[in-house]
């Protein structure tokens, strides 16, 4: 507000002086962004671009980069390997956004109280997203143990008589990483969720309970309506991860049993930087990044429908 | 991991009996006095079940913490057993003095650790200077700049990973710290957070300290700064965590033992050692130790965090 009287005084002509003031604030504000930006331009932005224009070429480690035009997307599109890596990644996406999305939902209205102690637990819950990955996959994968892992013991126990083989089976070890990411990530979205409930003037439910609204009524009439801003962004925030799951499967599965669990950002490491096939990685990365633009964009398509 | 759960029980105990009046507010008090018992009654019964679930699904959610701890103090042929002990039969305190010798350990600690402290160090002095730039100084380009900025947080980092591998080889910086402190340090997300706090501070303050003669870098060290510090600290644990926790980014670019992080020691111990669960397990306690005293010590401030970068503004 008031840099703005500074820069583009309120109607008078533009004088000298002001002018002078321009130029010093945009030196004094490259100044701010300069030590971020240069890091920045260099090996976010400038990659960011190059991946676009690699994708139309042929390099890899062992020759010159040359323009192959769409060439290595018709490779794409005729192998195999993609289109696993792409079911994958899409059964992934559908498994982890929605189970997310309504444990952390639940949790944040549980939690949403005001509770002597109430702080102990929110923190318990959020703790598993900031554990490291490793230990959580490492764990995980000996709950999973088939023959005597925890988790089947428990399975057994209340009656499930052929328990599933989780990683070392190739139908089961997908879920088995899902499951894995539900608890690991529900805590952070739990927070968000948290804030955006305690966003919500307490007026409208004192205001619906007055009309005669249910719990369960206030619930899709009030609460679903007024977190839909926070939904927007859970929404986006949860399918971009989901998309560039990597790691966690890298360290639980390797991407198998077979290819049962490759996804396309695992893909995109093997054959960029593992063979070095620069050129048809980056194709692989484009369509990564149109998916997940996608997905964002008709998000914010429909939240906006939803706003007007 | 078990203490905690004694913890637990012990706050569900002693909170459960005398409940409501702390935290009732002011109208919640005129409403009961009108019709104290039946309503303070059932609300009382009520927060005692909210307690009771809450309390199972704590535990539940920590059962991987709790035995990955019993794990950790076994015997290797005791941790996958029939049926589940939960408490070691006798405790193995060994595992967590043979691991320092069985891999080296304190190396890893240590690259963890200083890759983790310069990343955060110069991740949050960038990115609070060039928040002060995007939110206080008024210049032309700066909110299309800005948004170049948001437009790569939505890119996956997946996917321009490629161009950034060949960009480190051709600089020969592959195989060391420098490829990671170069690629982590400067993260727009850093830059995102901290312009969302920044955008919260009244500009009539900065004005006011124009007036009183001070630079724009003198605002930014002696009014921004101070006001900041909730927002810093987030930051910084923040980086901290990720860095410490990272998986891809040394797995792609530190390829010498000497230079692993916790994160790949522990990975390559799992794939040499795969019968070893005790000495995994004790090796994941120790990988997970650091974030836990640092969480603990600063979780107000990973909420509060998180909980801005959800605000859009």
């Amino acid at each position: 507000m008031t840099t703005e009287t500074i820069t583009q005084a309120p109607a008078p002509v533009h004088s000298r002086g002001n002018r002078k003031q321009a130029r010093r604030n945009t030196l004094i504000g490259w100044t701010f962004i300069l030590p971020n930006f240069l890091g920045f331009l260099a090996f976010t932005l400038i990659p960011v671009v190059a991946a676009f224009a690699l994708s139309f070429m042929e390099w890899t480690s062992f020759s010159a980069p040359k323009w192959v035009g769409l060439a290595n997307f018709q490779r794409m599109f005729a192998s195999d390997s993609f289109w696993i890596a792409l079911r994958n990644t899409v059964v992934y996406a559908l498994g982890h956004v929605p189970l997310t999305m309504a444990l952390a939902l639940i949790l944040a209205m549980l939690l949403n109280r005001k509770l002597k102690g109430i702080g102990f637990f929110r923190v318990a819950i959020f703790f598993p997203y900031i554990t490291s990955l490793v230990a959580v996959a490492v764990v995980w994968n000996m709950l999973f143990s088939p023959d005597s892992g925890p988790i089947n013991q428990f399975l057994g126990a209340i009656g499930i008589a052929n328990p599933p083989g989780w990683t070392s089976s190739s139908d089961w070890a997908l879920p088995a990483v899902i499951i894995t990411s539900v608890w690991r990530d529900m805590g952070y979205y739990m927070v968000l969720y948290l804030a955006g409930l305690q966003a919500i003037p307490t007026e409208l439910y004192e205001a619906a309970e007055v009309d005669g609204a249910s719990a369960w009524q206030r619930f899709w009439n009030v609460t679903i309506p007024s977190l839909r801003p926070t939904t927007f962004f859970v929404v986006v925030m949860l399918t971009v991860s989901s998309f560039k799951v990597f790691d966690l499967i890298v360290v639980m599965t390797n991407g198998g049993p077979g290819r049962s669990t490759t996804v396309l950002s695992q893909l995109i490491y093997q054959e960029g930087i593992g063979e070095g096939k620069f050129g048809y990685s980056s194709a692989i990365s484009l369509v990564l990044f149109i998916i997940v633009l996608t997905v964002t964009v008709l998000q914010f398509k429909i939240q906006q429908r939803r706003e007007r | 991991m078990t203490n905690m759960a004694e913890d637990l029980k012990a706050t569900h105990l002693r909170d459960a009996a005398p409940l409501p009046n702390g935290a009732a507010t002011a109208e919640d008090r005129r409403r009961t006095d009108r019709k104290r018992s039946p309503r303070e009654q059932k609300k009382r019964t009520a927060n005692i079940v909210i307690y009771g679930v809450l309390v199972v699904l704590v535990v539940a959610l920590m059962v991987p913490f709790i035995w990955m701890l019993s794990s950790s103090l076994k015997e290797n042929n005791q941790v996958l057993t029939v049926p589940i002990q939960w408490i070691p039969q006798e405790f193995v305190w060994s595992n967590y003095t043979d691991i320092w010798t069985r891999i080296p350990m304190m190396g890893y600690l240590q690259n963890s650790l200083y890759l983790a402290v310069i990343i955060t160090c110069l991740q949050v002095l960038t990115g609070s200077l060039a928040a002060y730039g995007f939110s206080k100084v008024r210049f032309p380009g700066r909110d299309v700049l800005f948004l170049a900025y948001i437009g790569t947080i939505a890119v996956p980092w997946q996917a321009y990973m490629v161009p950034q591998y060949i960009m480190m080889q051709q600089l020969g910086l592959t195989n060391s710290f420098n490829a990671l402190i170069l690629l982590q340090a400067f993260g727009a997300f850093g830059v995102f957070l901290m312009r969302q706090y920044y955008m919260t501070i009244p500009d009539e303050l900065c004005e006011a300290a124009r007036i009183d003669g001070l630079s724009e870098y003198g605002i930014w060290a002696r009014v921004i700064l101070p006001l900041s510090k909730p927002a810093l600290a987030s930051l910084a644990l923040l980086t901290f965590v990720n860095t410490w926790n990272d998986y891809m980014g040394p797995f792609i670019y530190l390829t010498s033992n000497r230079l692993w992080t916790v994160q790949l020691g522990l990975r390559s111990f799992v794939g040499q050692f795969d019968a070893e669960y005790a000495m995994i397990m004790t090796g994941s306690v120790i990988s997970v130790i650091p974030i836990l005293i640092i969480f603990l010590i600063g979780q107000r401030y990973f909420i509060q965090g998180i909980a801005t970068s959800g605000m859009k503004g």
